[in-house]
């Protein structure tokens, strides 16, 4: 059914009329693509490494979404230039922490299954129709989940209808939970939630809502072993994404260099970063 | 029983590539084009919902003429045709070549077997090179047969006296105005070099582009509403409609 002669073929599934998801074509023409046609043993978890930390954080006009770069196999670095967060299309960012080669997996065919659906209906679904739909890819993971390949993704975007940033977190059965003003998965997402929790402000701007992430990721570095700091010898640091009503964007290297910058001048004066008023 | 009559091959094909074509030609007709940036779309189309004109994939699109629900189906799966590809390979790995062989298997199949009746369709796949010299505009017929199109394509009613027009104001280096103004023109003189061309409004238009200068992959683009006015309204680049005024008294 899914070698590759037989997907270059259209066959009558490829005329059927009515779907418009991309996950429900290919698990009739080519199910073994896909990651929830697969059974794993218990403990294979501990064969794929691990992304860690994403925070996101949302201002009046957008939201933003940061990830550290770090990848760990056990007391392992694995990879210290990982990506984890991504554009899921051109309005919406999907972040995500857990089996690393399995969460790209996913985001992958998240963005597909939102680019099938656009293009076959000629329209984009909601933002909520989104999340939903990462949902429940989520939910058909859960097999693997069982089996330690857990992925836990965190998804914002621009809602056209409601127009503001909006960020949606999982948990790995599928559940789905719109968060309010910030978020944050992954390994040292306690952390990075503690410290956005002092410096969070509703009335940010782009710039104040990007440094603050940026923040909360060093915070999550200096107490997460699993969570990796800006590199500065390597010049490696967190990716940042946003997403405004003008669509999403990624912020360049200058931008991100500049910010990490900024932020050790003031964390060589005070380590432990940005002190908030005791009352 | 009955014996039935026979009928020469030759006559059947004939018969059938009649039908075929009178279904194509009742239909407005859609204009593909270089432009100095991509590639351009240009369908007379009334409906603002039914499109002619398709993203299929990243630099790949779509346009069609005859039967909605024929090339509706087609372009439908050419774009699970494209997703599953690029997904199982990779993104580069889907080309336009590929999908105007697929599609020219389909049609062809259709047009010989004896049972079904043929497509009334004909389908333009245009994909956009990493440079103008590669783009590719590749024309299939309701039988099945694939012309590659060096620089436009016209297809549907009439598309022999637009296909004139276009041809006459046509060069690679048009910008996108000056290439959507003669396209414009060029579906609006459908009655013959006699007749006074038709005034086509915005929204009688579907347009929409392959932009190379885009940032994101997906490169197709649709230009409508204010921005379409905007693009076919005569800015200071005048061009195309000197083009115009040059050919209506040779026209009358």
């Amino acid at each position: 059914m899914s070698d590759g002669r037989q997907v270059v073929e259209l066959t009558s599934e490829f005329f059927r009329i009515g779907s418009s998801s991309f996950t429900d074509f290919a698990s009739r023409v080519a199910p073994d693509i896909l990651p929830s046609s697969r059974t794993a043993a218990a403990g294979v978890g501990d064969l794929s490494p691990h992304g860690t930390t994403i925070v996101a954080a949302a201002f009046p006009g957008g939201v933003v979404m940061a990830g550290d770069r770090r990848a760990t196999m056990g007391n392992i670095i694995a990879q210290r230039d990982i990506e984890k967060v991504f554009a899921a299309d051109e309005f919406s960012i999907i972040g995500i922490a857990g089996a690393a080669g399995l969460a790209v997996e996913l985001v992958g065919l998240f963005q597909v299954e939102l680019e099938h659906y656009e293009k076959i209906e000629g329209a984009p679904l909601s933002l909520v129709g989104k999340a939903n739909r990462l949902a429940t890819m989520i939910r058909l993971n859960l097999g693997l989940a069982m089996q330690g390949l857990v992925v836990v993704p965190l998804f914002a975007g621009w809602d056209e209808i409601t127009q503001d940033g909006r960020i949606f977190s999982y948990d790995a059965t599928g559940g789905r939970y719109e968060e309010h003003a910030y978020f944050s998965v992954g390994s040292g997402s306690v952390f990075a939630r503690g410290s956005l929790k002092k410096l969070y402000r509703p009335d940010f701007n782009a710039d104040e809502a990007a440094m603050a992430v940026i923040q909360a990721l060093y915070d999550a570095a200096d107490d997460d072993s699993a969570t990796g700091g800006p590199d500065l010898q390597r010049k490696i640091f967190p990716v940042v994404w946003a997403a405004t009503a003008d669509g999403v964007q990624k912020l360049s290297d200058d931008q991100i260099t500049e910010m990490i910058a900024e932020l050790m001048v003031s964390r060589t004066e005070r380590p432990d970063g940005p002190g908030a008023p005791l009352a | 029983m009955s014996i039935p009559f026979y009928v020469a091959p030759e006559q059947q094909m004939k018969d059938r590539a009649d039908y075929a074509r009178k279904g194509i030609a009742r239909g407005r007709s859609v204009v593909v084009l270089h432009y100095v940036d991509g590639i351009l779309f240009v369908a007379e189309n009334r409906s603002q919902a039914l499109h002619k004109v398709s993203e299929i994939y990243d630099r790949i699109a779509f346009a069609a003429v005859g039967r909605y629900n024929e090339f509706e189906n087609l372009r439908q799966a050419g774009i699970r045709y494209a997703d599953i590809r690029g997904y199982t390979y990779d993104r580069t790995d889907v080309t336009g070549r590929g999908l105007a062989n697929t599609y020219a298997q389909v049609l062809g199949t259709i047009f010989s077997s004896g049972g079904d009746k043929p497509y009334e369709v004909e389908i333009v796949v245009a994909e956009l090179g990493a440079i103008p010299a590669e783009d590719q505009i590749y024309r299939l017929t309701y039988d099945g047969s694939v012309a590659d199109e060096a620089y436009f394509a016209v297809m549907g009613g009439s598309a022999d006296v637009i296909a004139e027009v276009v041809s006459r104001g046509f060069s690679p280096d048009l910008s996108l105005a000056d290439a959507a103004k003669l396209a414009v023109r060029a579906l609006g003189s459908d009655g013959g070099s006699n007749a006074a061309p038709r005034e086509l409004g915005v929204e009688a238009l579907e347009v929409a582009v392959l932009d190379r200068t885009r940032a994101m992959p997906r490169k197709f683009r649709r230009i409508k509403g204010d921005r379409l006015a905007a693009l076919l309204a005569d800015g200071p680049d005048q061009t195309g409609k000197n083009g115009a005024e040059e050919r209506q008294p040779s026209g009358t």
